[in-house]
């Protein structure tokens, strides 16, 4: 495969970090020589934030071109949209997590939120698959990323990686204290 | 499984997927680097967030966080001077702050040797501006090792620190944002632990130290030299790599960094364009002996650099007294010497000058449904948000404010709008100063955060106090470096308050932000003071409060409700304090974002109806 293109993002504070952690060491223990980088700096004051990750014969960059990605995760709504808009390509996925965080020009400058709706018309429009996270259901918010990668893997959305490599992944990079917990809810979403 | 910063101490070889920040640690400890400073600044802080995974025991060096860049300097070149192999690093525009001591590390032996890791940030994403610092590299006559990728960082950061050790000189390493923030699998080397010992082998025969008159001079001559056995260890190193394309134009591109990668993206979107690609690893000073059979076995070469046209202008200046024929692309407007270059940057620059070599066109944006923006914001419970909306009410509309750098910057956004201009670190002082001169009724307001003021705000009050400026100082105390990520701070162990005192201000006046009404008599006060008056506004940065408070056991996170039975819809908590954590709802009514809330209840004071409760 030539290039192999993921774009994860969200707002600054909502720690997409361990996210795009464990999908990386994924990748890597499924063999695959990744490169990624993430947003750190004034953006993690609650402006959007970006990690990319790529793989794949022909990848140099960790920096991903304007609608190269295979697939975009985005952990709120208003991101999901702009990531859609910007970074994926036609015919590509999204997974995203249902929760808004709502932009300051709505609510000082009466701009409209974006909803679930504009959402799934835009990718609709570019043929890209779209996998919705419901908020609502995750037990705990703090595991809402572990629903999305769940839900990633059990579509198997990432070419090469396997159950196993986001299991191991999971171990390598999870406290002790929340492994067992996390994991447990992964496995509930990649199983769905 | 072993820790990450035990593993970075580890004597036998290991693989690890480590951002570039990450494996100049690494390398620190494998060239025995004995005295690291620093003061931070992105895209650099994470270098010390790894040091600090490595437990201080254990640590093989002594690493401090200095006042300031300039001083961060003097310190690891004192420690160079004893014989210690040392670092400091910075972000870009703390080059500004260091220029003063910078500048002489070419004219000085240092026994040691000394590394240079400077941050710049091409996009400016997290600075002030872009600036190229390789004209103050070429300025002070220094060999600049430019990696692209983690792996390229730990190797060249070993290559800078051979050749300062050899020279007994300052090597620099200049990294860019997304190399140091980039993730990548780094082999790491076996290595042999050392003895840990610092050397006191200062000796004035290894000088000359005082460069005054003649010996400034002499200096300078010595520079050049040590700047051509560069050149020839950057040769005999392989630091600049040849990259046969094999395409039957006589093309070439000289590139160096992160441009490469962006490069090889590029051309790897279709079959069939592959210029020969020469690859800079150092872009100072460069190596003339590589490039010329370059230029000359190539009918057109483009210089493909990031921000400046410094190796352009080198390259054409040499291809002219060379007699060189080779047509030299490189800048053409001003775009090109603007923002990082990704490879939809280089994308766009190649497409714009072989049209036809590519089957792939750059793409647009497609324009969908318009997102709203998200600017970075204040958190929720910071204190810099309660002081705007207590000093706000102190203020007449025609009353200037003057900003500094930190997070109470984010001040400058609506709905508070407070600091309307910013320059640099600790330039407010001196800035306010200025635009009270002559200046009856307009009154200024200067803010200025508690790390700043240390690294470069004592000046401007002195300067204040002496000439005696009429301004009010607004100290934006919250105990930490919060934007950079909560590094600590001389304030620890020299309070502010303190400092002013000795400085003999008159006037200070302190409460916690959270006491809005407080806050907003002691402003009112002292705008009515001739002269220098100061408030300090502090309370605690809140997020590295709540983070600590997350990790102790039995923590349960609290948050405020909108009673709607109360809530009159005035909106004074959702567009006048703005806490991100207020939700506007289609029929106007108020939600909090339970997520976001951290119960701090900062904002029950502002709601007119009291319908913000717990
Ligand atoms: C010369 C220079 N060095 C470092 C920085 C990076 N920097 C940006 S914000 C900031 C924090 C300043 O801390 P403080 O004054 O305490 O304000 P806070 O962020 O805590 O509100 C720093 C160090 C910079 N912009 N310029």
């Amino acid at each position: 495969m030539k290039e192999f293109n993921i774009y994860i993002t969200g707002v600054g504070g909502q720690g997409i970090g361990l996210l795009s952690q464990a999908l990386l060491q994924a990748i890597d223990h499924a063999g695959l020589d990744a490169v990624a980088v993430d947003t750190h700096g004034l953006a993690q004051r609650g402006g959007v934030v970006a990690s990319r990750i790529r793989f794949g014969e022909q990848v140099y960059s960790p920096l991903t071109m304007k609608h190269r990605s295979d697939l975009v995760l985005a952990m709120e709504i208003h991101e999901a949209l702009r990531g859609v808009n910007t970074a994926v390509k036609d015919s590509g996925a999204l997974v995203y997590l249902d929760v808004s965080w709502q932009p300051l020009p709505v609510r000082i400058s009466g701009e409209k939120p974006m909803t679930n709706d504009d959402i799934s018309k835009t990718c609709h429009a570019r043929q890209v698959q779209v996998f919705r996270v419901e908020s609502h259901k995750i037990p705990d918010p703090r595991m809402q990323n572990m629903a999305v990668l769940g839900t990633l893997a059990g579509h198997g959305l990432v070419r090469g990686v396997e159950k196993n490599h986001y299991l191991s992944a999971l171990e390598a990079v999870l406290p002790e204290k929340i492994r067992e917990a996390n994991i447990n809810l992964f496995e509930s979403y990649m199983s769905v | 499984m072993t820790q990450p910063g035990e593993r970075l101490i580890q004597p036998g070889a290991y693989n690890e997927m480590v951002m570039g920040n990450t494996a100049v640690v690494r390398a620190m400890v494998e060239t025995q680097t004995r005295v690291v400073s620093s003061y931070p600044g992105s895209p650099t802080p994470e270098i010390a967030a790894a040091i600090r995974t490595i437990s201080e025991e254990k640590r093989p060096f002594y690493f401090e966080f200095s006042v300031n860049e300039k001083v961060a300097s003097e310190v690891a070149f004192g420690a160079a001077l004893n014989g210690n192999l040392s670092c400091v690093f910075f972000k870009s525009v703390g080059l500004n702050v260091a220029m003063d001591t910078f500048v002489q590390f070419g004219l000085m032996n240092i026994p040691g040797g000394l590394v240079v890791v400077i941050g710049d940030d091409p996009g400016a994403n997290s600075s002030q501006n872009e600036q190229d610092n390789r004209h103050i590299f070429k300025m002070a006559r220094l060999t600049v090792f430019e990696p692209a990728s983690p792996r390229e960082v730990y190797g060249y950061y070993k290559k800078a620190a051979q050749l300062a050790r050899i020279e007994q000189t300052a090597a620099v390493l200049r990294l860019t944002t997304h190399v140091c923030h980039a993730r990548q699998k780094v082999s790491f080397d076996a290595y042999e632990p050392g003895e840990n010992i610092f050397n006191a082998d200062f000796d004035k025969a290894n000088g000359p130290y005082i460069p005054i008159t003649n010996l400034a001079i002499d200096l300078k001559r010595k520079s050049f030299h040590k700047l051509t056995r560069a050149a020839e260890f950057i040769r005999q190193e392989g630091l600049n790599t040849l990259d046969q394309g094999g395409s039957e134009e006589n093309i070439g591109i000289i590139v160096p960094g992160m441009p490469y990668l962006s490069l090889k993206d590029v051309l790897a979107l279709d079959d069939g364009f592959s210029p020969d690609i020469l690859k800079l690893g150092v872009v100072h000073p460069l190596d003339f002996e590589v490039i010329k059979p370059f230029l000359q076995s190539h009918d057109t070469v483009l210089i493909l650099e990031e921000l400046d046209d410094i190796i352009e202008q080198q390259i054409k200046a040499f291809a002219q007294d060379e007699g060189i024929s080779a047509k030299i692309l490189g800048k053409t407007c001003d775009e090109d010497f603007i923002g990082e270059y990704t490879p939809d940057k280089v994308h766009d620059i190649l497409f714009r000058i072989w049209p036809d070599r590519f089957v792939t066109a750059p793409v647009d944006v497609i324009p969908g449904i318009e997102v709203p923006a998200r600017p970075a914001q204040m958190c929720p419970g910071c204190g810099h948000r309660s002081a705007f909306q207590a000093i706000k009410k102190a203020l007449a509309k025609t009353d200037i404010t003057v900003a500094d750098i930190g997070c109470h910057t984010l001040g400058f956004l609506p709905p508070y709008e407070m600091g309307e201009v910013l320059m640099c670190m600790g330039a407010s002082s001196g800035m306010a100063s200025g635009l009270s001169l002559g200046n009856k009724d307009r009154r200024v307001v200067a803010f200025l955060g508690d790390s700043t003021f240390f690294h470069a705000g004592i000046p401007g009050i002195i300067n204040t106090l002496f000439n005696r400026h009429n301004i009010t100082l607004i100290i934006m105390e919250n105990g930490t470096t919060a934007m950079t990520g909560h590094q600590d701070h001389a304030g620890g162990t020299i309070p502010v308050k303190e400092v002013l005192k000795g400085l003999g201000v008159e006037h200070v006046f302190s409460c916690d932000t959270y006491q809005q009404e407080v806050l907003t008599r002691q402003v009112t006060e002292a705008m009515n003071i001739d002269g220098l008056s100061v408030v300090i506004a502090s309370h605690p940065c809140m997020l590295k409060f709540t983070r600590a408070q997350s990790k102790k056991p039995g923590y349960t996170r609290r948050h405020v409700n909108i009673d709607a039975a109360v809530c009159t819809r005035v909106h004074e908590c959702v567009a006048v304090f703005g806490c991100p954590s207020f939700v506007l709802n289609d029929d106007g009514s108020v939600a909090v974002n339970k997520d976001l809330c951290i119960g701090d209840g900062s904002c029950r004071q502002v709601c007119p109806e009291q319908a913000i409760q717990y």
